[in-house]
């Protein structure tokens, strides 16, 4: 431990000098305006970005990137809570309860708790980081293809489930979006699947376009001269945005029960930031004593999932460096850019580059203070920007939107793929069908498909490997608790229905 | 709401459950499904498909239930007291097309005006003058940042 002590102090030297410092901040900088921008990501201005870090040394290239993404996960929760725009997957949960937040006029107070839920949250990561990575490396290389598969049959199950409404239509849309991966190349076969003919679409359905059209678009469809959305009215003091003392203290347990399942998720390859905020939702309902309050605003359901996104995203960087195995788009971008730079991710990585790791992990925490210390006043800034009258807001968010989803590819198609998901958004939210599982199944759907099929491969068609091998058990076992809890409170429900006089039940 | 417009809903969103998981059920036949030692492109979507039949006949079959609970209980933040409004959903609609039209034929700016412009008039409420001043703001803002700040691959005007 003091070892890691030692090299930190040393990572603190690499990342204050001037002009590390002064790349890390610009990107922790753009990073966060880029995450309140809807449509834009971080994935997007981290790859129009990566062309500028070709002529830079390695540690500022990275420093820079890395602060995009931590960046921008500060401010994906201001559009997700003040908006209902998700610029990124895990923010989607975030909707779920900030925008009503916001729509009763508590936007500000989801905010004050989000930016501390993800300092701290973040801060924990960053020493588990620190002193946890060797151990954490040691576990990751556990996961074969087998456990892979059984955690992202939980994650799709929990998010399934966990969903307001019937389960079942959360399975199914779970389903759906699971069908969305599928569309475009097969990896295996090569065989172009669902794509109806048309040649766009064998890279698959633009993730962007998938978000914000069931996000963003589908409100925007039904609500659109009918529902009045509270923005602006009284005058805001800075009181009104900060959380109360009743709403700090509630949210002090879900922020360690998220930072814990962030931190857990973080070092298992493969779980990318989506499924960990989903779950640390769910658990959230679960542990609450009023689950049927949530989606209606509790603060709850905002800090949890936040401090997971943020635990997770920085203990993410450790198999992403030592192991090679980054957990979600960006940090596969983030892996492109080292290896461009010559610089080989892997168990080898802590040791022959300390400079890169330790000065990231000195950064990590240093941006991190820069963003609280930011966004904080800023809070202010964003509310008054709800002051703007909503029927004005819409066309500019649509805007944002179709320009955010052109950015990602260069493709008109894709905004042509947002206008389909926003009718199909709109006709699931008619029919009361939760959206939140289309996205988990569509990130989670091909992992699963493609870590199942080699499970298979490897174990030779055998379908009990996934039972032999314990950890995949131990899922596997998670996942029948969920589905038996599901059972039971379905067969409760039953029971409860008040017997007809003259009929039995069935 | 009554219950006879949500057993409605769920009925209607069996039948298209039914209607997805056949037709993906149909491709997985189509793209060769394979045994499990050899698993096809085709095999995924089969699962896929069939599970959705499953779930699509379940929650066809709740709504038999000749009365209540039916299918489990509706969540009454899901519920909406009245559809869609048509002519502001077409014309949001119709402004993402625009986008997607005048941006190929026309360039960024032009997209840019017709995509707030009609998105704006969407909403009754919105005065002539100000959809027109907001969709000449955009236009020039969207420039501005995306154009000349972000270098973003988009001609700014294009003819043809």
């Amino acid at each position: 431990m003091g070892h890691s002590l030692l090299d930190l102090w040393y990572g603190f030297g690499v990342a204050l000098q001037p002009a590390h410092l002064l790349w890390a901040v610009f990107g922790v900088l753009l990073g966060n305006m880029v995450g309140v921008l809807p449509g834009l990501g971080a994935l997007t201005t981290i790859s129009m970005l990566l062309p500028l870090t070709y002529a830079m040394a390695p540690v500022p290239a990275i420093l820079m990137l890395a602060g995009i993404f931590y960046g921008s996960q500060y401010g994906g929760a201001i559009g997700a809570i003040l908006l209902n725009l998700p610029s990124h997957p895990p923010h989607a949960v975030t909707c779920l309860d900030g925008y009503p937040m916001t729509r009763a006029g508590r936007g500000g107070a989801a905010l004050g708790v989000t930016m501390l839920a993800s300092f701290f949250a973040a801060s924990v990561g960053i020493v588990v980081m620190i002193f946890l990575s060797p151990y954490l490396v040691r576990i990751a290389f556990k996961f074969g293809p087998a456990e892979v598969s059984s955690i992202m049959l939980l994650g799709l199950l929990a998010g399934a489930t966990m969903s307001r409404g019937s389960p079942l239509k959360g399975v199914a849309m779970t389903l759906f979006g699971m069908m969305c991966g599928v569309v475009g190349t097969d990896v295996n076969t090569g065989v172009l699947r669902l794509t109806f003919g048309m040649p766009s679409l064998s890279d698959g359905v633009e993730l962007g376009a998938l978000c914000m059209g069931l996000f963003a678009i589908a409100d925007f469809l039904v609500t659109v001269n009918r529902e009045v959305v509270v923005t602006g009215h009284a005058r805001m003091s800075m009181r009104d945005m900060r959380p109360t003392r009743a709403e700090l203290r509630r949210s002090v347990l879900p922020m360690l029960r998220g930072t814990l399942v962030g931190t857990l998720f973080g070092a298992i390859p493969g779980t990318g930031p989506t499924i960990t905020t989903f779950i640390a939702y769910a658990l959230e309902r679960k542990v609450s004593r009023h689950p049927e309050r949530f989606g209606s605003g509790l603060i709850e359901g905002v800090a949890a999932p936040e401090a997971a996104s943020h635990s997770k995203t920085q203990v993410d960087f450790i198999p992403t460096l030592t192991l090679g195995i980054p957990g979600d788009a960006v940090m596969a971008l983030l892996l492109g850019a080292l290896i461009l730079k010559g610089i080989e991710p892997g168990p080898q990585l802590i040791t022959a580059h300390r400079d890169i790791f330790w000065g990231l992990v000195a950064s990590f925490w240093i941006g991190n203070v820069l963003l609280l210390v930011l966004n904080v006043p800023m809070i202010g800034v964003w509310v008054r920007l709800l002051r703007v009258p909503y029927r004005l807001l819409v066309p500019a968010a649509v805007f944002f939107t179709c320009i955010g989803v052109y950015s990602g590819r260069n493709s008109l198609f894709d905004v042509g793929e947002l206008a389909v998901f926003g009718v199909l958004g709109a006709v699931f939210l008619l029919l009361e069908f939760p959206i939140s599982p289309v996205i988990l199944g569509y990130v989670l759907g091909p992992l699963l498909e493609e870590n199942f099929r080699r499970a298979l491969l490897l174990s030779r068609g055998d379908l009990a490997v996934f039972l032999h091998r314990p950890i995949s058990a131990g899922f596997l076992a998670a996942c029948c608790v969920v589905l038996g809890v599901q059972l039971a409170s379905w067969l409760r429900r039953l029971r409860m229905a008040a017997p007809v006089p003259g009929r039995a039940l069935p | 709401m009554s219950l006879a417009t949500s057993r409605t809903k769920d009925r209607i969103g069996a039948l298209l459950l039914l209607a997805l998981g056949a037709g993906v059920a149909w491709s997985g036949h189509v793209y060769r499904v394979g045994s499990l030692t050899r698993m096809g492109a085709g095999y995924f979507p089969m699962l896929l498909g069939l599970l959705t039949l499953g779930v699509g006949l379940v929650l066809g079959l709740g709504t038999l239930a000749r009365r209540a609970p039916g299918p489990a209980p509706h969540d009454p933040r899901l519920q909406r007291r009245h559809g869609a409004d048509p002519r502001g959903a077409a014309l949001l609609l119709l402004s993402i097309v625009s986008f997607i039209v005048l941006g190929r034929y026309g360039g960024m700016v032009p997209a840019t005006f017709a995509c707030v412009l009609l998105a704006a008039l969407a909403d009754r409420a919105n005065r002539l003058r100000e959809v027109l001043l907001l969709a000449a703001a955009a236009s020039l803002l969207g420039y501005l940042v995306f154009g000349l700040g972000l270098q973003l691959q988009f001609n700014a005007f294009q003819w043809g």
